[in-house]
């Protein structure tokens, strides 16, 4: 089941610069993991002792993952994933 | 208390308000008799001052402690070359009294902290958010809680922006039902390491300008629980779901936290941070003696490449991006001295950590970087 993973700005760099990235998974754990796997630098900045760091929210369509399943939400095919962090910027 | 009434002089000016039904003459009282609290007059405070203050807010707050520097002006577009110097909160007031004299703009320069922001944004309806650091922005989101105030938040970063409202009395959620946690220090970079496009805050900023507004005069949807993505790269808007999340320490059904905190201790910031002692630091002056003579060590650049083609020290051994450091770290040689530099000495202090990590011990920072190296050492290097 191919999946499209938006990676934001602050992480393109740990994931061979791309905006998006394809992978096949059956739940929102198993495809981070499977991101991580293909790009091993940007693990520390998603997880943090095998934990999704409390900055770094994921939301599978426009839905939080914290208000479905967190890392058991099951995914379909064609679904989107968006990894969005805190980003504090503003002058 | 009923909106005051327009002056002629006022009629002629938001004319182009006044013939819109949705605004008309009682949104345009509404905005007059309406006040707003803009806590940084930056890249975001910049396009959010104009646009309020040309719409004819009646007053107008503006928190800043900053000074307008040269490389401020590439965005922030209240300031200007002849307000250089000065500070912010009086050059964006100049600016705005040149835009529109009718609305009262009163200016704080002081930085927001937990002893004053409950009293800086009491007399204020909207709260705006346009700060630049983590421990701001929980201290905002919190005041604003705590006096039942909206706070239009947005941020930035490079090419990708983040906007919405936060209104817990509203039923919408908080800053901290968004994010719980600060990242830890370093993990997030900011704009001044991370750089970021100048028309950026602008579009961002004037989506806080419009939501304001929208709020003040009661017309349209506000942006409470949906959190408006930007990408200028992909030109694309998104849209996400925000929930008011029932157990937030500040805004859930029982909160825990019920005054100001310590914020830069929250987000992890140690004041006076000395993780280098001196035997691992060298000065601008210290190594171009250095370099002069026959035991010249060995210099490495941990900045990105593109930083290289702005302003590099001559006789750079070599570029290895301090992200790149752990796999590449076996190209050096631990037996003779390395000192390592990058912009301003704080990349490079990491890279000396790493590498007194790794076993090295002939390691220097170069304190100060690039810039230090400017000022002390070849004013002809560009700084950046």
């Amino acid at each position: 089941m191919a999946i499209t993973i938006t990676i934001p700005t602050a992480l393109r760099q740990y994931a061979g610069n791309n905006a998006t990235v394809a992978l096949e998974a059956d739940t929102v754990g198993a495809l981070l993991h499977g991101l991580v796997e293909q790009y091993p630098t940007l693990g520390k900045h998603i997880f943090d002792g095998g934990k999704l760091r409390s900055f770094v929210n994921v939301y599978v369509g426009d839905e939080d993952i914290r208000y479905l399943q967190g890392e058991a939400t099951p995914l379909k095919d064609g679904e989107t994933v968006s990894i969005i962090p805190a980003i504090a910027g503003g002058m | 208390m009923a909106p005051p009434v327009l002056s002629n002089e006022e009629i002629r000016r938001y004319s182009r308000h006044l013939i819109m039904p949705e605004v008309g003459m009682a949104g345009q009282r509404r905005l007059k008799q309406g006040s707003v609290l803009l806590i940084g007059t930056g890249g975001l405070g910049s396009p959010l001052a104009l646009y309020l203050a040309a719409a004819g807010v009646g007053h107008i707050g503006l928190v800043d402690f900053d000074v307008v520097d040269e490389s401020n002006l590439q965005r922030q577009i209240v300031h200007g070359t002849s307000t250089v110097g000065l500070a912010k909160t009086e050059s964006a007031r100049r600016r705005l009294h040149d835009l529109n004299p009718l609305v009262e703009v009163t200016t704080y320069e002081t930085p927001i902290t937990s002893a004053n922001a409950l009293d800086l944004m009491r007399p204020y309806d909207i709260i705006i958010d346009g700060t630049d650091n983590f421990p701001t922005r929980y201290l905002t989101n919190d005041a604003a809680v705590m006096l039942g105030k909206p706070n239009v938040y947005g941020s930035i970063f490079r090419f990708e922006g983040q906007v919405t409202v936060f209104s817990p009395k509203d039923g919408g959620p908080c800053y901290r039902c968004l994010y719980p946690e600060p990242p830890p220090p370093g993990l997030v970079p900011s704009c001044a390491e991370g750089g970021v496009l100048g028309v950026l805050p602008g579009v961002i900023g004037t989506l806080q300008a419009t939501e304001a507004i929208k709020l003040l005069t009661g017309i349209g949807e506000p942006l409470i629980g949906r959190l408006l993505l930007y990408d200028a790269l992909e030109m694309r808007f998104r849209e996400l779901k925000l929930r008011r999340n029932v157990n937030c320490p500040v805004c859930g059904d029982h909160p825990t936290v019920t005054e100001l905190i310590d914020y830069e201790q929250f987000c992890g910031i140690v004041p006076e941070v000395q993780t280098l002692s001196s035997q691992y630091e060298i000065t601008p002056v210290e190594l171009a003696a250095l370099l002069e003579t026959p035991e010249r060590p060995f210099l490495l650049d941990v900045r990105n490449s593109y930083e290289v083609e702005i302003a590099s020290i001559e006789g750079t051994d070599l570029l290895i991006p301090v992200d790149q450091l752990p796999e590449q770290i076996n190209k050096l040689d631990s037996s003779v001295e390395i000192v390592v530099y990058c912009r301003s000495g704080a990349r490079s202090g990491q890279a000396v950590e790493m590498l007194k990590a790794a076993g090295f011990r002939k390691v220097k920072n170069l304190v100060g970087g690039v810039l230090r190296w400017s000022d002390e050492v070849d004013p002809t290097m560009a700084k950046y």
